[in-house]
């Protein structure tokens, strides 16, 4: 699980990653040969089949088993977003508090990133116990509370990196606390929250999934990778994996999206000069 | 020093205070949303820490000592796991710092690779490593690895880039090799980037360590040790939940090693900048 | 309106520094008439910036009397009656060149219609015209600065307050935007205190440059600069503004010196 817990929006990133078909030559380059590769070497080698099969043959399980699969990986995702969502919302709402009395705020903070450093997920049977194995919300808990110490953090940082000058110009202007946090610490957070929230897609899907690892219902995605696994039916595996990938990308690309229309003045998203 | 002291006791204080409280009420009340408050699903705190010195099972160890050797057992796992991550991850930024054509090949799949639930891929990761004669634990390590080197890399590029173009073209007027340039200019301007990506990868590879012990079926670390006292949760919920506080320990610690250890080495950075 | 009554008068204005037992003001008495131009100048770190801010309410004095518009100056700050200008633009990214400008005019709760046309005189005014809806980053650090101009004069205050707004940028530029303030001065008929380490700059802008000395700064001397308005490019050849700059000059060194004896 990664959480980039401090860090700006990267503008370098965009940069890194290229903008424009020309720069994404040399990454749809490398799938296609990757894809033909394994597909090669599986069928020409015989490798173990039965762990690694070919991209052809998960292709063709998904594909036979695609009502399954697609509604499980809809429940899984369904518990995702909702822990998402509810632990996103909490953050923001603690940041808002925490940057409003900075004391409190100053003293909370090596205790909010010490609290992320804990292994959220072992404490999944307990919200087993709590809500249920079967539950949605026991899965839903365990993925709300993984999200919120990124997206809080984050948030935090952002709502209080305002630049002093920026603060006295308020002032000049006889501004009162809310207007300052209305009009500039708001607007200036929201690059970082949206840092928090991508890093948080994430981090919801591989809860949700992996929080079904120490029990949950046979609807979901992570029992049937378990399942299929523990029966050896590794294409099925496969299978069920390829579908939480393509929600795990849906899910950031959507977020992603969201960041572009919010920050469209941002130099990052209208490719400005550098 | 004192203060930071004082808070610290506040603040636990303060939590310890929350939960009782809440217990008290819902007990009171007989609160059944979000979920039933009773003696099960919310011991007292005291009670937890009390379980830590009884005994696991009759006549057996006492409960401290056993989780206190499945934590050993974890951070093993999750240390070699560290290791393996941030030389691989390293290794990746390092090649790819030198040409962008890597990176842009590479780049995008790097960051796909998080989206695939690597515990869903475990079950496999043992039985390919199993059948190479390697001991289950060193599957586990080789989770926790995946789990560490993607922040590692990607703040590794990051850090690698980040050194002044002045201070490399001062390089350049040294006719400096490209090795040169590296140890005595990239790789320290690369460090704070670095020890960034260490807390993070230092919890990830913790939590991949607890996860990954799962499908191993390994009952020498703190995984085996939750699933264990999952089931007898009816019984002792004290006994999970002591479980758990361990494993919160245990991820905290890893975590203030990196800090620790950040402290030391960046202190003496400076002198070996350019 | 009383024409001779100070815009800014301040009386006896010292400042310590609690933290670190440091005096950096002393003893500061200075009135600024309406429709002046004052530079502050001294050498880095004496305290220019710090009588600026207390002009304009952002850090309290130590002691002394601070009247800015006839009023205490915290009033004076609720009544916003000046407009500052920081080195840096300090523009919103997030916000037009258009709606940077409006924003102390949201501020107040002007309408959108009366927001409008005034951005429109102030961006025809700092010359900045077809550049309204663009970003504060799409602009130079000159243009950044004419935005931030247009923005503190947007609401009309008698008084602005000049934060070395152009140290930041290059010498032709410079001198290029010290004309535009000097025309946008006399079109706007404000009174403004310029802080600047510039001697040259100092002497082009001002109608009287107070020159201060280090820290502790007092005020080592006030030169009356009488070089003809409209003032341009051919002033800066003149051998009065030879004589200004360095009789400005030798005002710092004595600062400076004296400074010397008193730590000997």
């Amino acid at each position: 699980m990664s959480t980039t817990v401090v860090q700006p929006v990267p503008r370098s990133f965009g940069r890194m990653m290229g903008r424009g078909a020309r720069d994404w030559a040399p990454a749809i380059a490398i799938f296609v040969v990757g894809i033909a590769l394994w597909e090669g070497l599986v069928r020409g080698l015989d490798v173990q089949r039965f762990l690694l099969p070919a991209p052809s043959e998960i292709l063709r399980t998904f594909w036979d088993e695609r009502d399954t699969l697609v509604s499980a990986g809809l429940f899984t995702f369904k518990e995702a977003v909702g822990g998402f969502l509810i632990g996103s919302a909490f953050a923001v709402l603690v940041a808002l508090v925490l940057a409003r009395w900075r004391p409190l705020g100053n003293a909370l903070m090596p205790y909010a990133i010490a609290a992320n450093a804990v292994p959220i997920i072992a404490f999944a049977p307990i919200t087993n116990n709590w809500f249920g194995i079967l539950s949605p919300a026991s899965k839903m808990a365990i993925a709300a509370v993984i999200v919120f110490f990124p997206v809080m953090v984050n948030t935090l940082r952002g709502l209080t990196s305002v630049r002093p000058e920026s603060v006295e110009l308020m002032r000049s202007y006889a501004a009162r606390e809310r207007d300052i946090f209305r009009r500039v610490r708001i607007p200036t957070s929201l690059p970082y929250l949206f840092t928090g929230l991508k890093v948080a897609t994430v981090l919801a899907m591989i809860g949700a999934i992996v929080g079904d690892y120490f029990g949950g219902s046979q609807e979901a995605l992570g029992i049937q990778i378990r399942r299929s696994a523990g029966i050896f039916a590794f294409d099925e595996a496969w299978a069920a994996i390829f579908v939480a990938s393509v929600l795990g990308i849906a899910f950031y690309g959507a977020v992603a999206l969201a960041e572009r229309v919010v920050l469209s003045w941002h130099p990052s998203v209208r490719g400005g000069r550098e | 020093m004192l203060r930071r002291g004082l808070v610290f006791v506040a603040v636990l204080a303060g939590l310890w205070a929350l939960w009782e409280a809440y217990r008290a009420f819902g007990v009171a009340v007989s609160l059944t949303w979000p979920f039933e408050v009773n003696g099960r699903t919310m011991p007292h705190i005291h009670d937890m820490i009390g379980q830590l010195f009884e005994p696991s099972r009759r006549n057996g160890p006492l409960l401290i000592e056993v989780l206190g050797k499945a934590a050993l057992f974890t951070a093993k796992e999750a240390a070699v796991g560290f290791a393996l991550g941030a030389g691989v991850g390293f290794l990746i930024a390092v090649a790819l710092v030198h040409s962008t054509l890597l990176q842009r090949g590479f780049l995008p799949y790097i960051v796909a690779s998080q989206t695939i639930p690597i515990l869903a891929i475990a079950p496999m990761v043992v039985v390919w490593l199993g059948g190479r004669g390697l001991p289950g634990w060193f599957s586990v390590s080789v989770i926790a690895a995946y789990l560490t080197f993607f922040p590692v890399a990607i703040n590794a590029l990051r850090g690698l880039q980040s050194a002044d173009p002045r201070a490399h073209e001062l390089m350049n007027s040294y006719a400096a090799s490209r090795w040169t340039v590296l140890w005595k200019l990239r790789v320290p301007a690369s460090l704070p980037y670095l020890f960034a990506a260490f807390k993070i990868a230092a919890t990830a590879c913790v939590v991949g360590a607890i996860i990954g012990e799962l499908p191993a079926s390994i009952q020498d670390g703190l995984g085996g040790a939750i699933l264990n006292f999952n089931q007898y949760y009816a019984s002792s919920p004290e006994s999970l939940w002591a479980t758990n506080i361990i494993a919160a320990l245990l991820g905290i610690a890893f975590f203030l090693v990196i800090v620790l250890a950040e402290k030391l080495v960046v202190r003496r950075a400076p002198e070996h900048f350019v | 309106m009383n024409e001779q009554a100070a815009v800014v008068s301040l009386k006896s204005v010292t400042k310590d520094f609690a933290r670190g037992g440091v005096r950096a003001l002393e003893e500061i008495d200075l009135d600024v008439r309406p429709r002046e131009f004052i530079s502050l100048i001294g050498p880095s770190g004496c305290g220019k910036s710090t009588l600026l801010r207390i002009i304009g309410d952002l850090v309290q004095p130590t002691a002394g009397e601070v009247v800015v518009n006839g009023k205490q100056a915290h009033q004076a700050r609720l009544d916003r009656d000046y407009g500052i200008v920081f080195q840096d633009a300090v523009l919103y990214d997030w916000r037009t060149v258009a709606k940077n400008i409006a924003l102390p005019l949201e501020m107040l709760g002007w309408d959108r219609e009366r927001r409008s046309e005034r951005v429109g005189e102030m961006v025809k005014l700092v010359e900045l015209a077809g550049f309204e809806d663009h970003y504060p980053w799409q602009l130079s650090g000159g243009m950044q600065q004419r935005v931030s101009i247009a923005r503190a004069l947007a609401f009309d205050p008698p008084l602005l307050l000049m934060d070395e707004p152009f140290g930041a940028l290059d010498e032709m530029t410079r001198e290029r935007m010290n004309m535009e303030l000097l025309r946008i001065w006399q079109e706007s008929g404000s009174t403004i205190v310029f802080v600047t380490h510039s001697i040259a700059e100092a002497v082009f802008l001002s109608t009287r440059v107070v020159v201060l000395s280090p820290r502790p700064a007092r005020i080592t001397g006030v030169v009356d600069n009488d070089l003809p308005q409209p003032r341009n490019t051919d002033t800066r050849e003149q051998e009065r503004f030879f004589e200004l700059v360095t009789e400005v000059r030798e005002l710092l060194r004595t600062g400076d010196r004296s400074g010397e004896e008193l730590r000997a």
